[in-house]
């Protein structure tokens, strides 16, 4: 069942142009660490065993934000059919850190990986009634069509990459 | 006749003239400066919206729900924003409900006051743009800046949206690099798209810097926790929140949903119905003051967790004449429109002249006139309301279900009934024997009183014909009525399709089914050997044909927006039928935008069960023919062929689905078939006979043109079931349409169809 909602995500991504990586924790950083292009910002990852690669920014200036090439963060929870991630604004700073660098790498773990809009709307519900979890279900890079064209990174990121993480 | 009352027609008329003047050579220089772009955006919409929608398995019942989301919401309203008041505060934030837009600019320039900002951020927001904040805040010597790049270069060139969602969609990218080199004479040529982007972000980076306080709309705001969801691409709502501590969102009250779940089908239908993204890039679910921390310490200072805390949120809950809309039982619906473009992007004469014809102060599309008329009152609406054909094609696209052209109707009629009262009524009582009050434009009694032109008109043919044809009067035609002189009118025949029938009789014995044959007032004094061909048609598959009158349905009246004249007519018909229903007899319509009276507008009209039993027994000649043949009606008796045609399927049938059965049955028959597949022909009953609108309808109708000349339809027979889209296709094209009723006819002679 899993992999199933894993491979659906897979399938919407591709479809956005997303790359995506599969890795257990083990293999975490060294995936992320190949593929990112400094300067790099992030914010430590929840999963245990999992840290961000060595040269990662983690409490950035604003000014640092704006030239980062790379952002790394968590998300929240994924949404398998739309290919989307749930990027949380907490106070450690996932809302600005993925959305100023050219190329924004969301981790997330399979296990949260949900099926459809309807499982996502079930769980952000909850978690917006309990407290105040901010959140921005983001699909693919930013566009707009206004120029006359259709252009990747409008205000946020040209580029995004999802790293899922099987064993969390 | 006193010479006083003739002065003053005379100066009537003039003016009439004059504005219709005035009217269509605005509309011409839209077509020519603007329409190019606007087709081309409006037109990638749509199709990414039937590709969008086409993969959606849930689609129906994702609107189903977003319309009952959105029912219940209204109807809670009051008690909605007391929820979301209580759960505001609750998290930290203000609420202020403000009554119009001079309350709500009040109170956004003291929190932008408090805060000591001088600049301002806004992401993109129609409810702002109602209310003109910039302008308020301006007067304060507040700098504000569109960070969505469409709003930022109209901005820039300071020009008014003329797209819900795309608020520049009428301007080419050589438009929008000739105006940045002009206003900004940047370092580097820009000249690509991407050039372009690149340096608004840059430029709009600087201003988001600099900013104190973030302003936003909302798309949804919930009831239950006090969020807000924000629906965009780019990013710039996201950095407006983010990026200043201070952040004012300013909402109609119509947007408040009950729970975060609720936000789920709008979330998957609203990007789908706009641009035809799957999902917009970002939906940002906020429960202000956000958490993040603030980036606003300084550009040496980290991010820093604790400085999440000094951030700073009011809600402004716009009514600017919503309760009312609320309260006015036409209007409400309105208030269930999510603003995702749909019926703009879906609509014929909006994909020609974009917002800036068919928009009012704000608002543009089909679904502006209710907003107009709601949040600016009338004369708002009126400049564009009669650009709305009726022709439904938005009906099916709207996400909540909305019938668009029935609130254009209502408009139209209140405006109608706001009119100057006395003028002309003197002259054409007698040809107007409408229920609709005296002052009512000519041209609108003209077309909304056809039926009875038609029954003169033939009955004195074919002198009137000669006369209508005479140059003079065609002239003058055109000076008081405004009926375009270039377009062709129909010849009224002296014997009518009833007389030919009653004459003929019936040439069916022993019929198992007998039904009424239902001839518009079009097929029954112009076009009589479409409807001659519909009886043979019927006759050959066994069926008994009966004609009684019956009077016209009241889509002439109803399209004028003469709404009480249409009511009347819904009486007089369902009077004429309801002995035949009661003997079983089935209704079989040739005009579908008859048929769409009996199914669609009857429901606004007659007594439930009257109007679900005409309804139920109602068909379209082609449906009707299709049944038959499933139920192994013996379709030899029809004029069976091997040839191509290319047909175009008359738009309210399209938003019936009865398009498929004329292609089932010819194809059934062994023609070949195209179907076109743009919106509309442009014609919509009377639209392209108005001299206000005759160039607009031949734009329209050059979609279908290029399509009907093109490789592989060149060749082909043209087939048209509307009278109306008929007379188009006569003149866009070299080829004589035909009825496809005349195509099949048994009686029909080699190589012959008759466009009648
Ligand atoms: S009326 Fe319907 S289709 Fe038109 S903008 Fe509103 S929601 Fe969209």
């Amino acid at each position: 069942m899993e992999t199933d909602v894993t491979e659906t995500f897979e399938a919407s991504l591709r479809r956005l142009d997303v790359a995506v990586e599969r890795t257990d924790a083990a293999g975490a950083e060294a995936v992320l660490a190949d593929r990112v292009e400094a300067p790099v910002v992030g914010v430590p990852l929840p999963f245990d065993g999992v840290s961000l690669p060595e040269g990662v920014e983690t409490a950035p200036t604003p000014a640092q934000l704006e030239a980062a090439t790379t952002a790394i963060t968590a998300v929240d929870f994924a949404v398998a059919d739309y290919g989307s991630v749930a990027i949380r604004a907490s106070p450690a700073g996932e809302e600005p850190t993925s959305l100023y660098a050219d190329v924004h790498v969301a981790v997330v773990a399979a296990s949260d990986v949900l099926p459809d809009m309807g499982a996502a709307f079930d769980r952000l519900g909850e978690a917006v009634r309990d407290g105040d979890a901010d959140t921005v279900l983001a699909t693919g890079p930013s566009a707009t069509a206004d120029m006359g064209a259709l252009v990747t990174g409008a205000h946020g990121p040209k580029a995004v990459r999802a790293v899922v993480i099987e064993d969390r | 006749m006193s010479a006083d009352v003739d002065a003053d027609t005379d100066t009537d008329t003039d003016t009439d003239t004059d504005s219709r003047e005035a009217k269509a050579a605005r509309i011409r220089h839209l077509l020519a400066t603007e329409g190019d772009a606007v087709e081309r955006n409006t037109l990638t919409f749509n199709r990414g919206r039937y590709d969008a929608v086409a993969d959606l398995e849930e689609y129906e019942a994702l609107k189903t729900r977003a319309r009952e989301i959105k029912e219940h919401a209204i109807a809670t309203l009051p008690e909605l924003i007391e929820s979301t008041r209580e759960a505001v505060e609750d998290n930290g934030g203000a609420v202020y409900l403000a009554d119009d837009a001079a309350d709500a600019n009040r109170y956004v320039r003291e929190v932008v006051a408090d805060a000591g900002a001088e600049t301002v951020v806004k992401s993109k927001s129609m409810t702002t743009e109602e209310l003109d904040v910039n302008e308020a805040l301006d007067a304060d010597g507040v700098d504000v800046w569109e960070t969505d790049l469409g709003e930022f270069v109209l901005q820039v060139a300071d020009e008014a949206p003329s797209h819900i969602v795309a608020p520049a969609i009428h301007k080419s990218r050589e438009g929008i690099a000739e105006l940045f080199h002009e206003r900004f004479d940047p370092d580097e040529d820009l000249e690509t798209a991407a050039d372009l982007t690149r340096f608004a972000r840059a430029f709009l980076g600087e201003r988001i810097r600099e900013a104190d306080v973030g302003m936003t709309g909302a798309n949804f705001v919930t009831a239950d926790s006090g969020s807000i969801a924000l629906v965009t691409s780019e990013g710039n709502a996201r950095k407006t929140v983010t990026a200043t501590d201070v952040h004012v969102a300013v909402a109609g009250v119509e947007k408040i949903v009950p729970a975060v779940e609720d936000l789920r089908p709008f979330v998957e239908l609203i990007g789908k119905s706009g641009t035809g993204q799957d999902i917009t890039s970002y939906v940002s679910v906020l429960t202000p003051p956000v958490d993040s921390p603030s980036l606003d310490r300084g550009d040496d200072d980290p991010l820093s967790p604790e400085t999440a805390d000094e951030r700073e949120f009011h809600l402004v809950l716009v009514d600017n004449g919503r309760t009312a809309m609320r309260e006015d039982e036409h209007l409400k619906e309105t208030l269930y429109c999510i603003r995702c473009s749909a019926c703009a992007n879906s609509c014929a004469n909006f994909q020609s002249v974009g917002g800036h014809a068919f928009g009012g102060e704000t608002y543009s599309g089909g679904i502006a006139t209710g907003w107009e008329a709601g949040v600016h009152g009338y004369d708002a609406a009126a400049e564009f309301n009669d650009l709305c054909t009726g022709c439904t094609r938005c009906v099916n696209q709207c996400p909540v279900k909305i019938d668009i052209p029935w609130i254009n109707a209502v408009v139209r009629d209140r405006l109608n009934r706001g009119d100057d009262p006395g003028r002309f009524a003197f002259v054409y009582d007698e040809l107007v024997p409408d229920e609709e009050p005296a002052g009512l434009d000519l041209q609108k009694r003209l077309f909304g009183n056809y039926e009875t032109l038609a029954k003169l008109a033939s009955a004195t043919a074919p002198l009137s014909n000669r006369l209508a044809g005479w140059g003079p009067a065609r002239a003058l035609l055109e000076r008081v009525a405004g009926i375009d002189a270039r377009r062709r009118l129909p010849e009224f025949r002296r014997e009518t399709l009833r007389d030919w029938y009653a004459d003929r009789g019936s040439r069916v014995s022993d019929a198992d089914r007998e039904v009424v044959l239902y001839p518009d007032v079009y097929t029954n004094y112009v076009a009589v050997e479409r409807g001659q061909a519909a009886v043979r048609v019927l006759e050959a598959l066994g069926v008994r044909v009966r004609m009684p009158a019956v009077p016209e349905s009241g889509r002439a009246p109803l399209s004028q927006g003469m709404i009480a004249t249409a009511d009347a007519k819904a009486d007089e018909v369902y009077a004429a039928l309801a002995d035949h229903l009661d003997a079983g007899r089935d209704v079989v319509v040739i005009e579908p935008s008859d048929l769409a009276m009996f199914r669609r507008d009857y429901e606004r009209f007659l007594p439930d069960p009257a109007f679900e039993r005409l309804a139920d027994a109602s068909y379209e000649l082609f449906e009707y023919v299709y049944g038959l043949l499933e139920a192994d009606a013996d379709p030899d008796g029809l004029r069976a062929g091997d040839e191509a045609v290319a047909y175009h399927a008359h738009c309210q049938a399209r938003t019936l689905g009865l398009d498929a059965y004329t292609t089932a049955v010819l194809e059934r028959l062994g023609y070949d078939v195209v179907e076109s597949d743009v919106e509309c022909c442009g014609m919509a009953g009377s639209f392209g006979y108005k001299a206000e609108y005759y160039d607009l309808s031949l734009d329209v109708g050059d979609r279908l043109r290029a399509q009907f000349t093109s490789d592989g339809t060149r060749d082909r027979r043209v087939v048209a079931s509307g009278a109306s889209c008929g007379d188009q296709l006569d003149d866009l094209l070299a080829r004589e349409p035909a009825h496809p009723a005349t195509v099949i006819d048994p009686a029909r002679p080699a190589g012959r169809a008759d466009r009648r």
